[in-house]
């Protein structure tokens, strides 16, 4: 008869955590210990739950994200910003003006159908569903810096593909001289649409804009999805523009409509403070923002508070050798 | 037999709780004003305040220094209306702890925001209009703070009230500060600005002798 004796780091099976309950001790240390101190801050972001959700019983929705085919970025020396903190920080006021509200108020935010139409002067007009957005071009990963006017700024795994492949589809004339972008308008299911409070007194749809060499340079990207996976809702579901050299803001969200147009077309921030916010938009630490510097940003990669982020703003974002010679003869000190 | 004891007991209680009313206020008050601000610094230390706890700290700072100047100001017009005089003698307390919030609002812009480069924390100061008025708001907090001391009270006599007006303009500033840090969302200035406007309104007639 064989006799086994168990040696003591020799887990039985009842001893072992379930994987589930490993994971949720955090979520239970939060329900115990931080409940506390956590509702006192009411604005907090983190508080995903407010304090007066302890009472709804109600399970949260969550926006389903499908992982995609692509071809892998290179491996880059930049670190890149956990996802977590790319999902949960965000400025897309349709959802709210704090950080944390796109990732609170647009969990049930509906993506498919959805219709992307590029029109204007263009010879062949189209128009793409929802799934022709992740069909119709090949899909590539690209690792771009993201530089917020805010001078904060991350580094962000998006998939897509290039805006001109996109573009030359529709076989843009002669007048095509400008690119306008618009966001979908549907103030029942972005709650910021709904009341000037929450949308931070934003003239809605939010409208961008970029010149046709801005728009068919090779860095401009429509992403569809970032950490190899579709968009999230807070995050600009399920198509939205990427310029690099740009301030965030540049680079709009949940995207509906893209027009070819002869004349320069009005951008959402432009016409909310003109002397603030200009049409180009590129990011240049030689030019500070009337209330803040641009000469430095904080960059936002793993660490709390006391993570020692604060590097050099570059100019154009360290995108320069692509994109300077764009602006050769521009004053870019009027051309903000 | 059984009530009147119950009553007896009721009476005492309530009259325990008349004669520490002010100490038990100011209990009150030290647990509201120093157990967030624990909190907030525990939370950001420990990455439960989202993905830029930094922003969190100086709003939520900020926010609350000018919530406990309001509320010390607040004060005085309950306390003439209800006959509630006792209710002065806590203003001190919330002034410092306002003063405290800011002070900690501003060394975090310091430490967390610009990360200890004098040379951008001091630029920043001077160029920027927000900046300067919070700053000079932060002086006036101050210079009332040190000269709370009752000793100096009495040493400073008609000088300390003289003084201590410039709260008034500590909160129109503070007020400034505030609309002009947002980017586009004006709703919850436009309300402080009112809140602050209001307290000044209820104190028209001692604005209007100064300038008489």
């Amino acid at each position: 008869m064989l006799i086994k004796t168990k040696k003591s780091y020799q887990l039985s099976e009842q001893e072992v955590t379930d994987e589930s309950v490993y994971h949720s001790r955090r979520d239970l240390l939060k329900k115990l210990g931080y409940l506390g101190a956590g509702s006192l801050l009411a604005q907090s972001a983190t508080a995903n739950a407010g304090p007066l959700d302890f009472f709804s019983s109600k399970e949260a929705a969550v926006f389903q994200r499908k992982a995609l085919t692509f071809q892998k970025a290179n491996e880059s020396s930049q670190i890149l910003t956990p996802e977590a903190k790319v999902t949960s920080h965000n400025n897309f006021y349709e959802f709210g003006t704090a950080k944390g509200d796109p990732v609170e108020n647009s969990q049930e935010f509906k993506v498919d159908p959805w219709q992307l139409s590029i029109s204007g002067e263009v010879d062949k007009p189209y128009t793409l569903g929802y799934d022709d957005l992740f069909k119709s071009f090949p899909l590539e990963e690209r690792i771009y810096r993201l530089r917020c006017v805010e001078a904060w700024s991350m580094v962000i795994p998006w998939v897509g593909f290039g805006l001109a492949d996109l573009i030359k589809r529709a076989a843009p004339n002669s007048r095509a001289k400008y690119v306008a972008f618009e966001t979908l308008y549907d103030p029942k299911q972005m709650p910021g649409q709904e009341s000037r409070r929450l949308g931070g007194g934003v003239k809605y749809p939010y409208v961008e804009g970029l010149r046709i060499d801005e728009a068919m340079n090779p860095l401009t990207f429509m992403s569809v999805g970032l950490y190899g996976k579709t968009l999230p809702a807070q995050n600009g579901a399920p198509i939205r523009l990427v310029v690099p050299w740009k301030y965030g803001f540049k680079s709009i969200k949940s995207i509906v409509g893209i027009k070819l147009v002869e004349h320069k077309p009005p951008t959402t921030w432009n016409i909310l403070a003109d002397s603030e916010y200009g049409f180009y938009a590129n990011v240049n630490p030689e030019v500070d923002h009337p209330r803040w510097s641009q000469a430095s940003e904080r960059r936002i990669t793993t660490g709390g508070l006391f993570a020692r982020n604060r590097i050099a703003t570059l100019p154009f974002n360290g995108y320069g050798e692509e994109v300077a010679a764009m602006y050769k003869n521009m004053d870019l000190r009027k051309n903000y | 037999m059984s009530t009147s004891v119950t009553k007896q007991h009721k009476v005492s209680f309530k009259a325990v709780f008349k004669r520490n009313r002010v100490l038990l206020l100011k209990i009150a008050i030290h647990l509201m004003s120093f157990l967030p601000l624990l909190s907030l610094y525990l939370l950001a230390f420990d990455e439960q305040l989202g993905a830029d706890p930094v922003k969190e700290v100086i709003h939520f700072t900020g926010i609350g220094a000018f919530n406990l100047l309001l509320l010390s100001l607040v004060l005085t017009p309950i306390a003439k209306k209800y006959r509630q005089g006792y209710l002065l003698q806590t203003r001190r307390l919330l002034g410092l702890y306002s003063f405290t919030y800011a002070l900690f609002h501003l060394l975090s812009f310091l430490a967390f925001e610009v990360q200890f480069d004098l040379m951008l924390f001091f630029n920043e100061i001077i160029d920027r209009p927000y900046i300067t008025v919070g700053m000079v708001a932060l002086i006036i907090l101050f210079s009332l703070s040190v000269t709370s001391i009752t000793s100096l009270r009495r040493k400073m006599g008609k000088k300390w009230q003289k003084l201590h007006n410039w709260v008034y303009g500590a909160l129109l500033l503070i007020a400034l500060h505030f609309f002009w840090s947002v980017k586009s969302d004006i709703v919850e200035p436009m309300i402080y600005a009112s809140m602050a406007i209001f307290l000044l309104g209820l104190r028209r007639d001692k604005i209007k002798a100064w300038f008489k």
